[in-house]
């Protein structure tokens, strides 16, 4: 029992980081129908970019509160993630909006592997250690439950960043207009949306909120290195197929059910299997959901408004 | 616009003949250098190559001579990605480029696959730290490796496990690389015959960040030892999650993560419960390696990974078989290279009929005063 909520917890942790991620992939999805594939790449460059910050912070400033610290370098790497989002949309994606679906795909995955080795040229080929300011000393809620208060600020940040998400797109006049601009960009601009500006900021709000998980990704695993964005990347991206692509709320179930998936999979696979099957499955594990979902819900499990998009 | 075309060729001819007639007597020989030069090992790759490098830049320093011409090295550099497929393909760049000998791979995974073209060019290949029984087992005559096998590595440790630190129950992590693999069969066969039970076998791979699950499955077992076989990038958050996981039982993992790098990575969670070993002798202890350690400072401003010095006897073992043969052809120095006998910086370098290490020594390590060290 203890080791079936182990997992859970673990599952929870790995998933909420999945959804945060998710989300900017479903929300560029949903208003240009396009696969931003260098998503996982920001992840990255938000981590490093506020490795470099706490570095800095620990040369000039070593009394700094480390919480006052972490802050900082997650307010840093933000703006930086924001003016990378805003460039890769305007430098590469937006010439191609009207182009064929696969060119700017195509543009995705070499914007991809741009940032990585411009990366791999500015922060070098070694694994960086993250200096972990949020404790990792376990906590034990339940007797033989472990969880880390660095764990439990993923738990929150992720669920307050996503909440702060779904009002911003439901509630305000900005997140009509992103909704308008998702319907039919065309008319959205006839009713005076300026729709080249709200798809500018969704690559921007997407971009913010790589930042945070790539903060949050470094500071549990206390590890930051180029190549870092791209796994998370891939599972994020099934983790909003799995929900639903374009779809915000489906984007976060989809990265808690993987995380969840993946997590008592990998714990449970071999007893389930009788042996057959060992934790090396553990991904295929997580796929073969993807597919069995896909099948009989082809939008995914919340399903995104095909009929509105055609 | 033909005669101009035609007057360069000959002014190039010109200068091709005079700078030839400047150094006559030097003759240039690439040896082929093959490692991880990007992706999550890229700086053990970088290490080796420096070995081989720092290898070939002091023969050319001292001056050889082979069958009357002075000779000057050259180390063609090749990166694999650690990737069995990307190590094929600069295989053959390597053949294709005419080298004499390459020094590589690094991994098991990469080396194994490539061998076949350098056995197939008749190209001697000696590989610094691909540690898989298999791939002297292919029998292939040009085939060598500087560094102990897994055999002897994983013997060792299933031993120190049930023995030195009495374990009985021990769970097995492998990353599903030939190397990681390789080292944890080797381990599970040791441990078992030395009177161990394996209690969990779990797996993961070589780009994995999060081991939280299996970590999980394994504290469920209770095992007394924990054995991981893979990389420092693995191995070290790895460590960390234990911890988190409040899972106490004594940690040892191969020379893959016996590196400095894991102590970075492992950072706070390192104890006196973690140990790993290393094929061969601690740097300080191989009978060349303080000054191999200034020297390899003094040219790169690195401090040596890991398998460095087992690159630099791989080049030397190279260059001092041309030497005995009096000739940089392949076929011509293989069988000097497979009789060779000479006192390297890791230790005495001499291969037996399969082309493995003969002396291959094995030292376990233990996390202390930051640092590892030699378990006596």
């Amino acid at each position: 029992m203890e080791t079936l909520l182990q997992q859970i917890v673990n599952g929870l942790v790995v998933g909420s980081v999945y959804a945060l991620v998710a989300l900017g992939y479903t929300m560029v999805y949903g208003i240009l129908g396009l696969i931003n594939f260098a998503h996982g790449e920001v992840v990255m460059v938000g981590a490093l970019t506020a490795l470099q910050t706490l570095l800095l912070l620990m040369g000039i400033a070593p009394d700094m509160a480390p919480l006052l610290k972490l802050a900082i370098a997650v307010l840093v790497a933000m703006p930086v993630c924001m003016i990378l989002g805003f460039l890769m949309e305007r430098l590469a994606y937006r010439k191609l909006r009207n182009a064929p679906r696969l060119a700017p795909l195509i543009t995705a995955i070499g914007m991809s592997f741009l940032l990585q080795t411009l990366a791999m040229i500015i922060w070098g080929r070694n694994y960086h250690t993250f200096p972990q300011l949020i404790s990792t000393d376990p906590m034990q809620p339940i007797p033989g439950v472990f969880i880390t208060p660095v764990q439990v600020t993923i738990v929150i940040v992720s669920a307050l960043v996503m909440a702060g998400l779904i009002l911003l797109v439901t509630k305000t006049r900005l997140g009509r207009a992103m909704r308008a601009t998702a319907e039919n960009h065309r008319v959205a601009a006839l009713m005076g949306v300026d729709t080249n500006a709200i798809i500018a900021l969704t690559f921007v709000i997407g971009a913010a909120l790589a930042a945070v998980a790539g903060v949050m990704f470094a500071s549990n695993y206390g590890i930051a290195h180029y190549a870092m964005g791209f796994m998370p990347g891939l599972k994020a991206f099934t983790a909003a197929v799995l929900g639903g692509i374009g779809n915000l709320g489906g984007a976060m179930l989809g990265g808690i059910v993987l995380g969840l998936v993946e997590a008592v999979g990998a714990g449970y696979i071999e007893t389930m299997t009788f042996g057959f099957l060992n934790s090396s499955y553990q991904d295929i594990f997580a796929f073969v959901i993807l597919g069995i979902v896909l099948i009989f819900r082809p939008t995914g499990l919340l399903g995104e408004r095909v009929s509105d998009r055609a | 616009m033909k005669k101009t075309g035609i007057a360069i060729a000959i002014m190039g001819l010109g200068f091709g003949l005079m700078s030839g007639g400047v150094s006559a007597a030097d003759m240039v020989v690439k040896l082929g250098h093959v490692g991880p030069l990007t992706g999550s090992i890229s700086h053990l790759g970088k290490d080796n190559e420096n070995g081989a490098l720092l290898a070939v830049e002091e023969y050319n320093a001292k001056g050889v001579t082979i069958g009357g011409k002075k000779i000057k090295f050259e180390i063609m550099g090749e990166d694999d990605q650690a990737d069995p497929r990307a190590g094929t393909t600069v295989a053959q760049r390597l053949v294709d480029a005419e080298v004499v000998g390459v020094v590589g791979h690094l991994n098991s995974g990469t080396t194994i696959p490539a061998s076949r073209i350098y056995h197939q060019a008749g190209i001697p290949m000696i590989s610094p730290s691909a540690t898989n029984p298999k791939l002297t087992q292919q029998n292939y005559a040009g085939v060598f490796r500087t560094i102990a096998n897994d055999v002897q590595q994983g013997g060792a440790i299933g031993k120190f496990a049930t023995g030195t630190l009495g374990a009985k129950n021990i769970a097995i992590i492998d990353d599903r690389t030939a190397y990681g693999q390789g080292l944890a069969d080797e381990v599970e066969k040791s441990a078992k015959a030395s009177g161990g039970k394996i209690v969990a076998r779990e797996f993961t791979n070589d780009k994995a960040t999060d081991f939280m699950a299996i970590l999980t499955k394994i504290k469920a077992q209770n095992p007394d030892v924990i054995f991981f076989g893979g990389m420092d990038a693995q191995g070290g958050p790895m460590l960390r999650q234990l911890k988190q996981l409040g899972i106490n039982a004594k940690f040892i993992t191969g020379d893959g993560a016996c590196s400095g790098e894991m102590l970075k990575l492992a950072g706070d969670a390192l104890s006196a419960n973690a140990y790993c070993t290393q094929a061969g002798l601690p740097l300080d202890k191989m009978p060349g390696g303080k000054d191999f350690k200034d020297r390899y400072k003094k040219r790169f401003n690195l401090d040596v990974q890991i398998y460095a010095p087992y690159a630099y006897d791989a080049a030397a073992a190279m260059i001092e078989a041309m030497k005995a043969a009096d000739s940089t052809v392949p076929a011509k120095y293989l069988p000097a290279l497979k009789k060779i006998n000479f006192q390297g910086v890791t230790g005495n370098v001499a291969f037996d009929d399969k082309g493995d290490i003969k002396e291959g020594a094995i030292t376990v390590y233990q996390y202390k005063d930051g640092g590892w060290n030699p378990v006596d």
